[in-house]
């Protein structure tokens, strides 16, 4: 039988011995060696903080590959990066440039409105919001 | 020689000559489009109208003793560019429909150089792949051996020009997506600086790492696309302004006293060892051209593969966030309320690798994970980058491998999107970097073409493409054609 996190803390959690804290803290103090393994509800919660529709069927099959991909990621954790600059720009000193604050852009909203699913009297229409 | 395997500066001065005017070039090259196009699966749209009346204008320039170098002369531009009034789809259902109201900049800069649209190329998915094989137009075949992948994202754009249906296509590189195809199909294909080239109109994935580029069959031919391409564009944020260089002038420098940095940590046991020979061997030709090589060692690279798997799917689920379902692309059948259309929308419109990263993204960045992953990810950046800026303190340029191995079988990676991610483990760090890097053919590994990756300094695409040329005088792997294309 392969002994997976979960089934080990069930079995302390089952076993009178142990206190809920203790079970708690051990769970967490192996937590951080285990491979990160993404729960169906997990999934289904991510898709919604994302705004995707995501089947019944599929869920399963994403929970197995994001975590892989997390288990990929996890060897970020090898590197040592205590004082070390995050780097947001790949080119060595420049940042965003900024613009004036003027107007630069004329009125084109039809020819952009012209790609949109539904508009009426130039605005984009949706299911209604307010009740 | 035919038409189609003529260098960019022999189909000038042709059209110069009066040897066959542009429109007989458009021609001719949408004839090969009709014939190998479909079979391969490279183009998404065909613009044969567009590219007679470019053809007709440069014609009337070219009469007048007027254009440049790239006037009258064809290209494919990858479907993530923006073309006015052109179906522009990305590679994505969410966009099938898309007609772009405006040309991306260098769609516009390469028009206004009298180049000819042919059409649009095949991609993966929103530029997310390494095969091609993520496209909701369907996968791309590799023209020298059409049971393997022609590698990804820009796959239409490598077919099209490994098949010679067009001389020149543009590409994208965010982890590889122009290196690695151009290796798989034995093209050269540059990824310049980042900044280099204005990413206006082009489709973002994820930003801080998004660089366009172009393949072509030679270096001297990238050369002329690039000065064509390149520049200081105020409409993109992240573009620099510095002046644009003279790259073809630049072509034929010596070598002599180059220093050459052989990349340690690539020669290693993931390295097909026909591969490794292949490219020794680019090596040793570069010796005899009296460069110098000594081996440079980035330790952090290793963690390339990491890193970005978290920084470029961070980057995309904030960039494809703009895909709602409201205001252009796919919307559902019927929603019931608003959530149920941003859901549904996007659920139905994106293919499973775009929501994969979506939500990869979406688990990096939520709330309490952030610095374990995405600062992490940012700081581990920053060392790779410190390694290559201490390579670059003692060498002029990297070499080594583009790719592990040649082209895989169409099908083969497609279960395990990890195999698939590691297909890009030599060309990531240039992207993390914003370091210019180029892919050229080397001696082909069983048959199948294998590329050489050439890694620059910033800003450094004169010399990358004066090196690559330097190889291409003295071996003709570049002028390689599949049997079937010639």
């Amino acid at each position: 039988m392969e002994l997976t996190l979960p089934k080990v803390a069930r079995t302390l959690a089952t076993d009178a011995t142990y206190s809920k804290a203790t079970v708690y803290h051990f769970t967490l103090f192996f937590l951080q060696f285990a491979e990160c393994v993404m729960k169906p509800e997990q999934i289904a919660s991510i898709a919604h903080l994302a705004r995707l529709s995501i089947s019944e069927t599929e869920v399963p099959v994403y929970a197995e590959s994001l975590s892989r991909i997390l288990s990929l990621v996890g060897e970020l954790e090898r590197a040592g990066t205590a004082g070390v600059a995050p780097m947001a720009h790949p080119l060595p000193g420049l940042t965003q440039r900024l613009r004036a604050d003027e107007v630069t852009e004329t009125d084109q909203h039809e020819r952009y409105q012209a790609n949109a699913p539904e508009t009426a009297a130039s605005l984009y229409l949706v299911p209604k919001v307010i009740e | 020689m035919s038409i189609h395997t003529k260098t960019l500066p022999q189909l000038a001065a042709g059209l110069r000559a009066g040897e066959f005017s542009a429109v007989e070039l458009a021609r001719h090259f949408l004839g090969r489009i009709e014939a190998h196009g479909p079979a391969l699966n490279a183009l998404i749209s065909v613009t044969a109208d567009t590219a007679l009346a470019q053809a007709a204008e440069a014609d009337r320039l070219l009469a007048q003793g007027k254009g440049g170098p790239l006037t009258g002369i064809p290209l494919v531009h990858k479907d993530i560019f923006c073309t006015q009034g052109v179906r522009t789809t990305c590679g994505s259902r969410m966009l099938d429909n898309f007609v772009a109201p405006y040309d991306a900049t260098v769609v516009a800069k390469l028009k206004a150089a009298g180049m000819v649209m042919l059409g649009k190329a095949n991609m993966d998915e929103f530029a997310m792949g390494s095969s091609n094989e993520t496209s909701f137009h369907g996968p791309v075949k590799n023209p020298w051996n059409t049971a393997l992948v022609p590698g990804g994202s820009s796959g239409g754009s490598a077919a099209t020009v490994a098949a010679r249906l067009a001389p020149v296509a543009t590409a994208t590189d965010t982890g590889g997506s122009i290196r690695q195809p151009a290796a798989l199909c034995g093209l050269t294909g540059l990824k310049p600086t980042y900044g280099r080239v204005s990413r206006y109109g082009m489709i973002a994935f994820a930003s801080s790492l998004d660089q366009g580029g172009m393949m072509t069959a030679s270096a001297e031919d990238a050369a002329l696309v690039l000065a064509g391409m390149a520049g200081f564009d105020t409409r993109d944020s992240t573009s620099v302004d510095r002046p644009v260089p003279d790259y073809a002038a630049a072509l034929d420098r010596p070598l002599k006293g180059l220093k050459i940095g052989l990349l340690k940590e690539f020669f290693d046991k993931g390295l097909d060892p026909d591969m490794e020979r292949s490219v020794r061997e680019a090596l040793a030709v570069y010796q005899k051209l009296g460069a110098t090589l000594t081996e440079v060692s980035l330790p952090s690279i290793g963690l390339s593969v990491p890193a970005y798997y978290v920084v470029a799917p961070a980057e995309c689920s904030s960039n494809l966030a703009r895909f709602d379902g409201v205001r252009f692309g796919y919307r559902c059948q019927d929603p019931k309320d608003l959530i149920d259309l941003y859901k549904r929308s996007r659920g139905e419109g994106f293919g499973a690798e775009v929501k994969r990263r979506i939500m990869t993204g979406t688990y990096v960045l939520s709330a309490g994970y952030y610095d374990a992953y995405y600062l992490k990810a940012q700081q581990v950046r920053r060392l790779i980058a410190n390694d290559f800026e201490r390579a670059f303190g003692e060498v002029d340029v990297i070499m080594g491998p583009t790719t592990p191995a040649p082209a895989f079988g169409l099908g083969d990676k497609t279960s395990d999107p990890i195999t698939m991610y590691l297909n890009d483990i030599y060309t990531i760090g240039a992207n993390l970097a914003g370091l210019p890097a180029l892919s050229i053919p080397c001696a082909p590994v069983r048959q199948l073409p294998a590329g050489l990756q050439i890694i620059g300094r910033h800003f450094d695409e004169e010399r990358l493409l004066n090196v690559a040329h330097a190889y291409q005088r003295e071996t003709d792997w570049h002028t390689k054609v599949p049997a079937a294309y010639e």
